[in-house]
C-alpha cells in the first residue's frame, strides 16, 4: 500500500475557534440547562423516582396512614444515623473499595462516647472522644487494606467480627444507661426535636450536603473518583493512590462515630450491639442509591436518595397494612427493581 | 539553527548481560516532528523511558539546551519541558475530559475546593491551542465516548499544559482508524505549530512518514539511520531500508527480530 493518507481531509476543524467568540462553539445538545442537569444527575434522579413510585402504592393501599406526623418523625429519628455511614460508603465504593466494617466501628465510638458521659464528662467532650476513636479505627481499616494489600472485602469483614469481638468480650453483653444525657446542651442540640421535627435530620442534610460538594467540587472526591477509575493513571500522574484510599476509610470512620453517637442519643442507651442491625440496609442503600459497584462514579445524593427509600420500606409495609413478614420481600423487590433500573440508566465507559 | 532541546551522546543501556541500547545518538530541536521508528525490540521502549527519565541510562551523556545535565530522574525529565504520553492513553474514561486533563494537578482554591470555572476555561484553551474542537463534545464530556484519535487528543491536551517543550507520544496511532489516526496528525501538527517539539514514536512507517520532519530508524539497540523529510522521497525507501537491514544478504529468516536485543552488542 503506498501512502494514501491525507489528513488534513479529515481534520476534525469545523469547530475551530474564532476568536471573538470562544464559547459558542461548546453549543451542545445537553447545554440546554434542563437536560444538562438531568444528564449530570441521572442516578440520583432515578433513584427519587424509584422512591416517589413507591411511597405512591404505599399510600394508594392505605391513604390515611399517611397523613399522620408520627409516621414520618419515627422515620426522620432513624434515618439520620443511616445516612452519616451510607454518604462516606458512597465514597468508598467509588474508589473502588468497599467498607463492612463500620457497624462495628459504630458500635466502638459510641462505646467511648457512653464511657466518656458516664464518668461525668461533658456529652461534647463524649462525642470529640468518639470521633478521634472512629478516625483511628478507620486508618487502622484503610491502612490493614491498603498497606498490607489486602482485599477491603474480606478484610473490613474480619475487622468487623474482631472488634465486635473485642466490645462483647470486655462488656459481656452488658448495656450502658445514659440518664444524665437528656438535660445536657448536646442532647438539646443534635437531639431534641424543632416544630415537632427530630433535630437530627437537619444535621445529617448539613452533613450530605457537604460530602456532596466534597464529592463534586473538592480536590478529594475528584481523586477519590480518578482512584477508582484508573489507579495506575492516577499514579501516573502524581496522585498518591494509597494515601486517597486511606483517606476514604477514615472518612467512613468519621461517620460511623457520628452515626452511632446519634443512636445513642435517641435511646439513651448504648448497647454492645449497637450499629449491628446498619450493615444490610446501610449497604443497600449505597446501591439502590445508584453508584454502580465496580467505582469511579457515584453519587452523594443518590445515595442519600437510597437511604430513605430503604428506612420507609418497613415503616410503608406496615402502615400500608401489610404484616411485618412482607418487609424482607419488599426490601428484595426494591433492590432488584433498583439494580435493573440503573442498569438501564447507565452507561458503563471503558 | 533552531534551538537544541535535548541531545543524547553515545546513550548506551544494558539490563544485566543483555544490551537493550548500544550507543545511542539523538537530538531533538524545538518545534521538530522526529519520527522513531524500529521494529519490536530495536529499543524504542528503553529510549523512551530514558528519555522521560524512568530509566537511567548505563553509559552516555543527556544534553538539555545544549547543558550536559547530571542525576538524571523522572521529576529532572519534567522540569526539563518533557511530557511523555504513553501506549496505554492512562486516561480515567468515566471521568469529564477537564478532570483527565487536570488529573494529579487540580486548580484549587481555599481548602482544595476546585476551581470549577477556571479549569473549564484553562481545559478550552488547551483544547483549541491543539485543534481538539467539536460540535459533540464539551470539556465537560466523558472521556469514554469519545473515539480513540480524540482520547489521544485528552492525552496530548493534558501533556502540553505546564509548557512543555518536547512531548513524547508513544505510538500514539497504533490500532486506530485511518479517520482517528488523522485526528491525531492534525493535533500533532497544531503542538508544532505552537512552537513545541514531538517525539513521534512508532513501527508503523506510513504513520510516521506522513507527520515526520525527520526520521531516526533503530534497529537492535543502534540507529540505523537518520534522515531528513527532503533525503526520503517515499515511505517506500524507508521500508526497504527496514527490510535491508533487517536481513541483510535479502535472506530473511537469518536474524531473528526475538533475538535482537542480546545482538546488539
Amino acid at each position: 500500500m503506498s501512502k494514501t493518507i491525507e489528513p488534513d481531509l479529515h481534520e476534525p476543524s469545523a469547530g475551530i475557534s474564532r476568536p471573538g467568540n470562544p464559547r459558542k462553539e461548546w453549543k451542545h445538545p445537553s447545554d440546554h440547562r434542563m437536560r444538562g442537569f438531568i444528564l449530570d444527575n441521572r442516578a440520583a434522579l432515578g433513584t427519587l423516582a424509584v422512591f416517589v413510585v413507591m411511597m405512591t402504592v404505599f399510600m394508594i393501599a392505605n391513604p390515611t396512614v399517611f397523613t399522620t406526623w408520627y409516621l414520618y418523625s419515627s422515620v426522620l429519628t432513624t434515618l439520620p444515623v443511616a445516612l452519616f455511614v451510607v454518604v462516606p460508603l458512597v465514597f468508598v465504593v467509588t474508589c473502588g473499595e468497599i467498607d463492612l466494617s463500620f457497624p462495628a466501628t459504630m458500635g466502638f465510638a459510641s462505646w467511648v462516647f457512653a464511657l466518656v458521659v458516664q464518668a461525668g464528662y461533658d456529652p461534647f467532650l463524649g462525642i470529640a472522644a468518639a470521633i478521634a476513636t472512629g478516625t483511628l479505627l478507620g486508618f487502622l481499616v484503610g491502612s490493614l487494606v491498603v498497606y498490607g494489600g489486602l482485599s477491603s472485602l474480606i478484610a473490613t469483614l474480619g475487622m468487623n467480627f474482631l472488634l465486635r469481638g473485642l466490645i462483647q468480650i470486655i462488656n459481656e453483653g452488658r448495656s450502658t444507661a445514659l440518664t444524665s444525657l437528656a438535660d445536657s446542651w448536646a442532647y438539646k442540640i443534635f437531639s431534641s426535636q424543632l416544630y415537632g421535627i427530630p433535630v437530627q435530620i437537619f444535621w445529617a442534610i448539613g452533613f450530605v450536603v457537604l460530602s456532596a460538594l466534597l464529592y463534586n467540587r473538592h480536590r478529594f472526591g475528584a481523586q477519590v473518583k480518578v482512584v477508582g477509575d484508573n489507579p495506575d493513571s492516577a499514579q501516573q500522574m502524581g496522585i498518591d493512590v494509597k494515601r486517597v484510599r486511606v483517606k476514604v476509610f477514615v472518612f467512613v470512620g468519621i461517620g460511623a462515630a457520628i452515626a452511632g453517637t446519634f443512636s445513642v442519643m435517641i435511646n439513651f442507651t448504648w448497647w454492645p450491639t449497637a450499629g449491628d442491625g446498619y450493615l444490610l440496609p446501610v449497604l443497600a442503600s449505597v446501591f439502590v442509591g445508584g453508584t454502580p459497584t465496580w467505582g469511579g462514579v457515584g453519587t452523594v445524593v443518590g445515595g442519600a436518595i437510597g437511604a430513605v427509600t430503604v428506612s420507609f420500606i418497613q415503616t410503608g409495609v406496615v402502615a400500608a397494612g401489610l404484616s411485618g413478614f412482607y418487609v424482607q420481600f419488599f426490601n428484595g423487590l426494591i433492590i432488584i427493581l433498583s439494580l435493573l433500573g440503573h442498569k438501564w440508566n447507565q452507561a458503563r465507559y471503558r | 539553527m533552531a534551538e537544541r532541546l535535548i541531545e543524547l551522546r553515545d546513550i548506551s543501556k544494558s539490563y544485566g548481560q543483555v544490551y537493550a541500547l548500544g550507543g545511542v545518538n539523538l537530538s531533538v530541536d524545538r518545534g521538530e516532528v522526529v519520527g522513531l521508528i524500529g521494529d519490536n525490540g530495536a529499543g524504542k521502549s528503553t529510549l523512551i523511558k530514558i528519555l522521560s527519565g524512568v530509566v537511567r541510562p548505563t553509559s552516555g551523556e543527556i544534553l538539555i539546551r545544549g547543558k550536559p545535565v547530571t542525576g538524571w530522574s523522572a521529576a529532572r525529565s519534567r522540569d526539563a519541558g518533557i511530557e511523555t504520553v504513553f501506549q496505554d492513553r492512562a486516561l480515567a474514561v468515566q471521568q469529564t475530559i477537564v478532570r483527565n486533563i487536570f488529573m494529579g494537578r487540580e486548580l484549587t482554591g481555599w481548602f482544595g475546593w476546585l476551581k470549577v470555572g477556571k479549569e473549564i476555561e484553562e481545559a478550552s484553551r488547551l483544547m483549541r491551542e491543539i485543534g481538539f474542537t467539536s460540535k459533540v463534545f464539551t470539556p465537560q464530556s466523558i472521556v469514554g465516548q469519545l473515539s480513540g484519535g480524540e482520547r489521544q487528543g485528552v492525552a496530548i491536551a493534558r501533556a502540553i499544559y505546564k509548557q512543555a517543550d518536547l512531548i513524547i507520544l508513544d505510538e500514539p496511532t497504533t490500532a486506530l482508524s485511518l479517520t482517528e489516526t488523522a485526528k491525531v496528525f492534525h493535533f500533532v501538527r497544531q503542538v508544532r505549530a505552537s512552537g513545541r517539539s514531538i517525539l513521534f514514536i512508532g513501527h508503523n512507517i506510513h504513520h510516521v512518514f506522513d507527520i515526520a520532519d525527520r526520521f531516526v530508524v533503530l534497529d537492535r539497540g543502534k540507529v540505523a539511520l537518520t534522515a531528513d523529510r527532503s533525503q526520503v522521497k517515499a515511505a517506500e525507501d524507508l521500508i526497504n531500508f527496514m527490510e535491508d537491514v533487517a536481513h541483510p544478504g535479502g535472506l530473511p529468516g537469518l536474524h531473528d527480530a526475538g533475538d535482537a536485543e542480546q545482538r546488539a552488542r
